[in-house]
């Protein structure tokens, strides 16, 4: 398990590092100019002189292969730069809205996975039955829906019609204090939101995973056995059935980013995915730079917890084998 | 859109009944398929009405017989909105999709005919691209070449195109080992000749399925970038774009100018792989009781 690891975290320092230099020569092809936009309409005025200068100074003026090394050697050091458009270090951005990404993206996994699994138990109880059509056809249709459209009709729903929950942010606008149970109340709609986008991937999973066990061997033998349906469905099927569904959770990563990224920003909660659309919208080079790395470091850790899982899980894999 | 196991036990199988919702389905979603296609190409011709007409004094009208879907803000129809940004969309899921299975094909061939440190490479920098989530890859090329309609298509094809690559090179692989290409091998045909002549048209069908469930995705992502303000220009108007629109109206609490817009994304997307996972049944009855997200 630790070769494992070690293995996996030695593969992705080259993935990391090809991500980031195509980052630097995205940026470097396009015919966005940092100076223009740092300088603003000020750049309008200027002589050449003056923007050769800013050039100079902010170290734009060396081919972007050398700018990367140095994002990089600073980077290892913690300093990611300045971001142009929150007016802060990027590293700082990124310490204060973590919590806040991480918080709304467990709480809505692990509603997610829980609701996941009930559903789809239920559903491959009876195949065919209406309870499953109706779960099916449900899962299928949330699949199609664009989260946002989602998010905005919850907002319509629950906080404009019925009045029962904030629309968005993080605390009442009144409030000058974080409290938790502001907090909580605010992150039922974007974290349930969230957790419905996530759903039906995994209700169709443990669906399918729990109606095979259901035909094999093990599950008859309960059966023969006279145990309990109970017992068959969450002791024997579940069991086996779930296994393959709790290795893909980690690959689901990925995902999750993406209805982060659009659900913070509906919800304007402060996490790291509103800040990315917030420095694409103005082009905030350091801050992209450092959270397309960071994303891409979520997905590889992602993908090294679903292959210890499915270890750990799974008695017949070897971790010397993978 | 199939999750129907055939691995299931003889004694629960429900076999005619289930045979006759399966047709069924593939009824409704021909049709719908069908309807989506004419409205998008017909109406725009045929309808001498402006979309972009304005009507200070129909502003935000409830649906009712005159508008079936109300109108927007500006007194604008809806119904005729969202079938002209159902037009945009799908012309660019449609091309971003054609785009991103060319550039799949192509790279899933070449890795699986050349073999060795070509593939090895190849198939590591497949690997590296998807390591960084889909919708951040596109919002930075977004981002970086300005919001328009090319970049959102380019960005678009080039992060759909790596299960394309991973499907068509599995494919070759499996295929390499048959003696119709030991066949032609021996009969002194080229690599290249293998690969364009044998190979390519038997991956073709494989290709051509990807691409169909990838115009949904592609649509999808369009309009999560419209949203976000980093899609199509406004003048322009998309799915996401309207939806985008209709926040200021949602929050005043006329509820029609986001929902609709959403539902002519969910019906065609539906649809589209209804059709698509009766077709890969057709093409592949083995791998019917996979899932097909």
């Amino acid at each position: 398990m630790a070769r494992l690891t070690g293995r996996r975290l030695l593969f992705a320092v080259p993935v990391l590092l090809v991500v980031t230099f195509g980052v630097f020569a995205t940026a470097a092809a396009s015919p966005f100019d940092p100076v223009k936009a740092y300088a603003g309409t000020a750049a309008l005025g200027a002589d050449a002189g003056t923007l050769a200068r800013l050039r100079e100074n902010m170290g734009v003026d060396q081919p972007f292969a050398s700018r990367w090394w140095h994002w990089l050697t600073a980077a290892l050091t913690g300093d990611l730069g300045q971001s142009s458009v929150l007016r802060q270090p990027v590293a700082q951005v990124i310490g204060e809205r973590l919590v806040w990404s991480s918080l709304l993206c467990a709480v809505a996994f692990a509603v997610a996975v829980l609701t996941g699994t009930v559903l789809g138990v239920l559903a491959a109880r009876r195949p065919g039955s209406t309870l499953d059509r109706l779960v099916t056809s449900l899962a299928y249709s949330l699949e199609a829906a664009p989260v946002f459209w989602l998010a905005l009709l919850a907002i319509w729903l629950f906080a404009l019609q019925l009045d029962l929950l904030p629309a968005g942010g993080l605390t009442d606008t009144a409030s000058e204090q974080v409290t938790p149970g502001q907090v909580a109340s605010h992150l039922v709609l974007p974290a349930g939101v969230l957790a419905v986008s996530q759903l039906p991937w995994f209700t169709l999973y443990v669906r399918q995973g729990v109606g095979d066990a259901l035909a094999e061997d093990p599950v008859r033998g309960a059966r023969a056995r006279g145990l309990s349906e109970t017992t068959v469905l969450f002791g024997h099927a579940l069991r086996s059935g779930l296994l393959p569904v709790l290795t893909l959770i980690g690959s689901r990563v990925p995902e999750l980013i993406t209805g982060a990224l659009l659900v913070e920003s509906v919800f304007s909660w402060p996490g790291i995915a509103a800040a990315t659309v917030e420095a694409a919208t103005a082009v905030d080079f350091p801050l992209l730079a450092a959270l397309s790395t960071l994303a891409t470091a979520a997905v590889l850790v992602g993908n090294l917890l679903a292959d210890l899982l499915y270890g750990l899980f799974d008695p017949r894999v070897k971790f010397s084998d993978m | 859109m199939t999750c129907d196991s055939a691995a299931e036990p003889a004694w629960r199988s429900y076999g005619t009944s289930r045979r006759a919702t399966r047709a069924v389905r593939v009824r409704v979603s021909a049709a719908l398929v069908a309807a989506t296609v004419l409205a998008v190409l017909l109406v725009p011709p045929l309808v001498q009405l402006d979309q972009q007409a304005v009507d200070l004094s129909a502003k935000l009208l409830p649906p009712s017989w005159a508008h079936p879907f109300g109108t927007d803000d500006l007194g604008r129809d809806l119904l005729l909105r969202c079938v002209y940004g159902l037009r945009v969309s799908l012309l660019v899921g449609v091309v971003a999709a054609l785009a991103a299975t060319v550039l799949g094909t192509a790279v899933g061939v070449s890795a699986g005919v050349l073999g060795g440190w070509v593939d090895r490479g190849v198939m590591r920098v497949v690997d590296t691209v998807s390591s960084v989530p889909h919708l951040l890859l596109g919002i930075f090329i977004v981002a970086m070449f300005r919001p328009g309609v090319w970049p959102v298509a380019v960005s678009v094809a080039l992060t759909h195109w790596l299960s394309t690559a991973r499907i068509v090179r599995a494919e070759v692989l499996s295929l390499r080992s048959r003696p119709y290409i030991d066949a032609a091998v021996s009969g002194g045909a080229s690599r290249w000749r293998v690969a364009v002549r044998h190979l390519l048209p038997a991956v073709l069908p494989q290709a051509a399925l990807a691409a169909v469930l990838m115009v949904p995705h592609a649509m999808w992502h369009e309009s999560a970038l419209s949203f976000l303000g980093l899609g199509l220009p406004t003048h322009l108007a998309s799915l996401g774009n309207l939806i985008q629109g209709a926040r200021g109206s949602l929050l005043a609490g006329q509820w029609w100018p986001t929902l609709f817009p959403g539902l002519f994304i969910i019906v065609p997307t539906l649809a589209i792989a209804g059709l698509a996972g009766a077709w890969r049944e057709r093409i592949n009855p083995r791998r019917r009781s996979e899932l097909m997200l």
